[in-house]
């Protein structure tokens, strides 16, 4: 770090910089935190006090295990895995079409998804129950997945696109005169080096189906098989918005997201594929 | 066993003809050069070779088999890419064994072979490394590696010393040939260096948009080119080219200097003479055939550059072996070692030599 040396007030201008961003993005979160843990009564009370004068694990016992929270985790859960690993298997595949391959209607099929992103969800969101509710797949989480994969497709396809594009045609090649069929240059030597891709789309994908609320409230109706976003609403009219365990249920909700982006992190660092060529 | 050979090979992509007419035949153990301007399809001939690019027309043969749809993991052909190519999360001594690893070898019959491969290149200490870890020339030999540890029918480079420094390309040059000599393997190999393609080569053969321009030993293509085209583009510094009016047995140049060529056949159809900057004598000013002003010297030590004005003609480069105590200014005579000449008719087709009994 030659910079810290020569320039330490620059430096110091940077990390503030950063320090800000930071506690703007995260205050909310923090916010949530600390409702979860302040007792009701202390709710209004105090007021917006940064930090409550006592503290409670209530409203987290009270979410866990008086509620259906549960229930809709474990639904959201099942959803959001669904739709991320069918989204990134089907969008791997086609990046990987988009990227080397030159086919007849490419370029067509490549404008309809970017078409298909244009469209504001309210639009379509009649047609989509209808077709939803004549395949009788009304209230089950099947439909879930089959609604947002097919959203996040188009996205996740460009993404993975880029990432193989990324990627030296003549690895592949050079893993074909070295030996290897087309699906063994993929498997040996593209797959690997598309790892930080699939973390990074299945990352995405997991995160947009995990909050997703629109089609979830449209689809579903039947308590056993609201996602959470869904069921955090019952929280407003259940107990007349019980902030406490709304917030508590929200403090739980992150878990996954961070368990889940912490377990693909390391494939998301990047360089992967430096000192393949020359530069 | 790997002769190779293109029969009217060519090769389009879409309407656009990038490669007509190819007829080459490569002998067992010879050790082709590609040369040729940027963009003349050097390296769509070598991938074609390769297999990883579709033949449009034409028959390729390994070994007097036809090959042309012959998936390039079948060729048993090593290819060293211009861009290396290496396997970024596999170590130096994986990259090697890579295509042993595929065909199953056993694993200590690998271990042996990547040992002596990296031995032979000087990657010993190396080859727990990732290429991000090598320098240039490092994973340039780890590319080489991975060719030669499976001993195939032929090897293919393409431009493989481009990135390397000078004297690394030395180096690297001395390296390829002695492997030659080891292997005896067929050897193809695109560069635009004129003196790798002078030293390394069997045969070289001249490329210009697309069209095969010449087909010869290094001596050949120096001596006897075929057209303007292989006349300028062998040899370094280029050959000088003047137009002249053409005659029996000789020709003159604009100023009205009769040079004598009784070595050329046809010389009535010359419309312009090449003479190779090695070939002009400088001597006293009325001694020669052209009179001309010194503009440039470039002294570098072998040898000297004089870039000579000559009025009427334009600027000529001699060059001199060892140190010729000529400056700016001076006005020199220029001798032409006329057998040494070339001329070349309208077509710029290369009149053929008396003395030499070509078809
Ligand atoms: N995929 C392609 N589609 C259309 N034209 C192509 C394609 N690949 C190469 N070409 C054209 O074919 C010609 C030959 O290209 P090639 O790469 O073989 O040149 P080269 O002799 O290797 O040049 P260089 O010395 O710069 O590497 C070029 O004019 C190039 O524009
Ligand atoms: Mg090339």
């Amino acid at each position: 770090m030659t910079v810290a040396r020569s320039k330490p007030i620059l430096t110091a201008g940077k990390y503030a910089a950063l320090l800000a961003y930071l506690t703007f993005a995260l205050f909310p979160l923090y916010w949530l935190l600390k409702i979860a843990i302040t007792p009701d009564q202390l709710i209004f009370s105090e007021g917006t006090t940064l930090w409550p004068s006592s503290l409670t694990l209530d409203n987290f016992r009270t979410v866990l295990f008086q509620t259906d929270f549960l229930y809709y985790f474990g639904n959201s859960l099942y959803v959001s895995l669904g739709t991320a690993a069918a989204t990134t298997l089907i969008a791997a595949g086609a990046g990987y079409a988009f990227s080397r391959f030159d086919f007849g209607g490419k370029k067509i099929i490549i404008a309809i998804m970017l078409i298909t992103q244009m469209f504001p969800l309210l639009m379509i969101i009649a047609p989509i129950y209808k077709m939803v509710a004549s395949l009788g797949l009304l209230n089950s989480l099947t439909s879930l997945i089959v609604v947002y994969t097919a959203f996040n497709i188009p996205f996740a396809t460009f993404l993975m696109q880029s990432f193989f594009d990324g990627i030296p045609k003549d690895l592949e090649e050079a893993a074909m005169m070295d030996g290897c069929s087309r699906f063994q240059a993929l498997r040996k030597v593209i797959f690997p080096l598309t790892l930080p891709g699939l973390g990074a789309t299945l990352g995405f994908v997991f995160t947009a189906a995990w909050s997703e609320l629109l089609f979830a409230l449209m689809l579903i109706s039947k308590n056993e098989a609201m996602t959470f976003p869904v069921g955090l609403l019952t929280f407003v009219s259940k107990f007349s918005v019980d902030w406490g365990q709304m917030m508590a249920a929200g403090v739980l909700a992150l878990i996954p997201s961070c368990l889940f982006f912490i377990f693909i992190q390391r494939y998301l660092v990047q360089g992967l594929t430096s000192g393949a060529v020359k530069g | 066993m790997a002769r190779i050979e293109l029969k009217d090979v060519v090769k389009c992509y879409g309407t656009v003809e990038v490669l007509r007419d190819i007829n080459l035949d490569i002998k067992d153990g010879e050790f082709i050069v590609l040369v040729g301007p940027s963009g003349c399809g050097k390296s769509t001939l070598l991938r074609m070779i390769a297999g990883l690019e579709p033949i449009s027309q034409g028959d390729f043969l390994i070994g007097g088999e036809r090959m042309n749809d012959v998936r390039p993991r079948d060729r048993d052909i090593a290819m060293v890419f211009q861009s290396y190519a290496l396997y970024p999360h596999m170590d130096v001594a994986r990259n090697m064994g890579f295509s042993m690893e595929i065909r199953k070898d056993p694993a200590n019959e690998r271990m042996s072979r990547v040992k002596q491969a990296a031995d032979t290149l000087g990657l010993t200490a190396l080859t727990e490394r990732l290429p991000k870890a090598l320098s240039g020339g490092q994973r340039q030999r780890v590319a080489m590696g991975r060719a030669i540890i499976r001993d195939p029918r032929a090897f293919l480079f393409d431009e493989p010393l481009s990135n390397l420094d000078a004297s690394l390309r030395v180096e690297m040059r001395l390296e390829i040939a002695r492997l030659h000599q080891k292997l005896g393997a067929t050897m193809i190999y695109v560069t635009h260096d004129q003196v790798e393609a002078l030293t390394l080569a069997d045969r070289i053969v001249v490329l210009n948009g697309g069209d095969i321009q010449q087909v010869g030993s290094p001596l050949e293509l120096y001596e006897r080119p075929a057209n303007k085209f292989v006349a300028q583009f062998i040899g370094s510094p280029t050959m000088n080219v003047v137009s002249v009016t053409g005659g029996k047995n000789k020709v003159t140049t604009a100023d009205g200097v009769a040079i004598a060529l009784p070595h050329l056949k046809g010389t009535e159809r010359a419309v312009e003479m090449g003479i190779r900057p090695e070939h002009i004598d400088v001597v006293d000013v009325n001694a020669g055939h052209l009179i001309g002003i010194a503009d440039v010297v470039e002294h570098l030590g072998s040898d000297t550059n004089i870039y000579v004005d000559v009025e009427g003609l334009g600027p000529i480069l001699v060059r001199k072996h060892g140190n010729i105590p000529a400056k700016t200014g001076d006005r020199l005579g220029l001798r032409i070692q006329s057998e040494n000449a070339h001329a070349f008719a309208a077509d710029g087709v290369a009149l053929r030599q008396t003395n030499t009994n070509e078809a």
